[in-house]
């Protein structure tokens, strides 16, 4: 199946509670896939068609409010619109999973795949000195696991989690395991594993209050501080990376979601030629994996990273290294997909092999 | 004497509702919020419906409603709330779910959440405070402020050729076939009052049996953004917006 149906199907499966979205291509199918599946008759799960993004994700913070498993998904553009309900959200420290199927822009941009709002994702997008679990599927497969992974990470961290795909992971077609069904959560469970959660104040504790207002200054430090030490914690704990042939590696490719499959072609086509070229794919683009990158860049010559847009995740390997080594990128962008080939003729062209 | 000896003496002719706590309210004197909450706090008391509320608070004057009436509450981004009540109460049917914004948040940045939650029918109430300015951000033009009204940004009063009508937004959701109850009320008067507490409850009452939504407009003052006392206020608020905003039930379905 394609991947936005894996994901339709997962979130069922997962016993997600709500799902509130918009339509906008490459991702529409999620909504079409979960509206034709009828899972208020099954599972009890609600699905709506909001009027907007900006909707939509306040429909998210609302049930997430609440203690129930909340989730969006969006492209690009519409990605842009739900900013502001995403900075409530990590502010609020609420679980929920956001999905960006990206697409090229800036602007209105192209319903082609493009991986250009890596910055968006990774780096805030929305007001604040917040942060999002960021998550890059490569796979159908991961498109479907990532669901129930990026919904255990949001409820052990209370932090909105963002699936980052692009077009081609949502369209492309392959096969899938999906997990196995399990139930919702009951609302005494909700109760008792969300003590903080808005559902009706029953006589033996006092209101709970969702609010993201604080007018004190001392005490909006203290709250962002708080934020920040969850942050560190998260780095610690959660980045998550894969490496193909990285062991003898001279030269490492660096590249995340659909790229990284192009790339792996890329580096079995270069080790016939004889270059011994490794591959890693960062799975969480925030907490990135700065120590793996780190390591292996003691042992390599040079480093590309290759992405669908003009240089982004290339800040982040940069900052990741502790000696000055050659790191050069190569991109393709407003919509375009390089093809195996292409980053071939770029790791020859920049460390002149 | 104590408040216990009050009671018990049996003299009690008035009281606080429980509901609304001791916080020292940051409202102006004067000021329409006040008598609101204490409305909501008692019907949701004489509902017995504190442990099944759940309220959304607006941006506004009112962001911080959730001080003062002692139920749980999620505080919504500008305009957002009826989006936010539409998940929660879908998500959580057997609660008491129920918005309060005023008409910045409700009439203009957000248009789109009000009529869409309106239109598909959604079982929430909402509460719509009409000051006809912005009190929060220091008295600047709603899009309830009256032609003529003069503004922090109409300072030379609201001209229709620059500034736009006055929005009647409550007009326009009685049109609609999701709302089950919409009528326009005001608390400058005690009768005005008792008025608008039973169309709270009505409202409210509405909701929990699934009939649709229902919407409260409390015509209000704005003591500080008027700039007039409270008595000159309620004046004021007679004479010159109940023309543009008349009272009364817009639709009732049960009436039909």
């Amino acid at each position: 199946m394609k991947g936005n149906e894996a994901i339709a199907h997962a979130a069922v499966r997962y016993g997600v509670d709500g799902y509130f979205g918009y339509p906008i291509t490459p991702q529409s199918e999620i909504l079409e896939t979960l509206e034709e599946l009828m899972p208020w008759d099954t599972t009890g799960m609600v699905v709506l068609q909001a009027e907007s993004e900006i909707a939509a994700i306040n429909m998210v913070y609302g049930g997430a409010a609440t203690g129930k498993a909340c989730m969006t998904s969006s492209s690009s553009p519409g990605i842009s619109l739900k900013q502001e309900g995403i900075s409530y959200i990590a502010a609020g420290e609420l679980p929920a999973l956001i999905i960006n199927c990206m697409r090229g822009g800036p602007g209105l941009g192209t319903i082609q795949p493009s991986q250009s709002d890596y910055f968006q994702a990774t780096k805030g997008g929305g007001h604040g000195d917040y942060r999002l679990i960021v998550l890059a599927p490569a796979s159908v497969q991961e498109m479907a696991d990532f669901v129930g992974l990026g919904f255990d990470l949001a409820f052990k961290y209370r932090n909105p989690v963002m699936m980052l795909a692009d077009g081609v992971v949502g369209q492309m077609m392959e096969r899938v395991k999906l997990p196995a069904p399990r139930p919702r959560r009951t609302d005494d469970e909700i109760a008792r594993t969300c003590p903080w959660a808005v559902t009706g104040r029953p006589e033996w504790r006092k209101p709970n209050i969702m609010t993201t207002l604080e007018l004190v200054p001392q005490a909006m430090e203290d709250h962002n501080k708080h934020l920040q030490e969850k942050y560190r914690l998260i780095e610690q704990n959660e980045a998550r990376c894969e490496e193909h042939f990285t062991d003898d590696a001279e030269y490492l490719i660096v590249a995340f979601g659909c790229v990284a499959r192009i790339c792996q072609k890329a580096v079995e086509e270069a080790r016939a030629a004889g270059i011994k070229v490794g591959l890693l794919r960062p799975i969480t683009l925030w907490p990135f994996p700065a120590g793996e990158i780190k390591r292996l860049s003691k042992q390599v010559k040079g480093i590309l990273v290759v992405e669908l847009n003009a240089g982004q995740m290339i800040e982040d390997v940069r900052l990741s290294l502790d000696e000055i080594k050659p790191v050069h990128h190569f991109g393709r962008m407003g919509g375009i997909v390089m093809d195996p080939d292409e980053v071939l003729v770029a790791l020859k062209e920049r460390f002149e092999l | 004497m104590t408040k216990e000896e009050i009671k018990q003496a049996g003299t009690v002719v008035a009281c606080k509702p429980r509901l609304l706590n001791d916080n020292t309210m940051h409202y102006c004197p004067g000021c329409s919020h006040g008598v609101v909450h204490k409305l909501v706090a008692e019907v949701i008391e004489e509902m017995g419906a504190e442990h099944i509320a759940i309220a959304i608070a607006p941006v506004g004057c009112a962001v911080m409603a959730y001080n003062y009436i002692d139920v749980d509450w999620i505080e919504a981004a500008h305009g957002r709330a009826p989006a936010i009540a539409t998940a929660v109460k879908r998500l959580n049917p057997s609660r008491l779910v129920f918005t309060y914004q005023g008409d910045g948040d409700l009439a203009a940045i957000g248009t789109a959440e009000t009529i869409h939650a309106a239109n598909r029918g959604e079982n929430i109430a909402i509460i719509f405070i009409n000051n006809g300015i912005y009190g929060m951000t220091g008295g600047q033009m709603a899009p309830t402020t009256l032609e003529g009204m003069v503004t922090s940004t109409t300072p030379y009063g609201r001209r229709v050729d620059l500034n736009g009508y006055p929005l009647n937004i409550t007009d326009l959701m009685a049109r609609l076939p999701g709302t089950c109850y919409v009528t326009r009320q005001s608390v400058h008067t005690a009768p005005a009052v008792k008025k608008t507490k039973k169309a709270i409850r009505q409202a409210f009452e509405n909701s929990m049996a699934g009939k649709g939504t229902s919407v409260v407009e409390v015509v209000s003052t704005c003591v500080s953004g008027w700039k007039m006392t409270p008595e000159k206020a309620n004046e004021w608020m007679a004479e010159h917006m109940l023309e543009k905003y008349p009272l009364g039930d817009l639709k009732n379905v049960d009436n039909e």
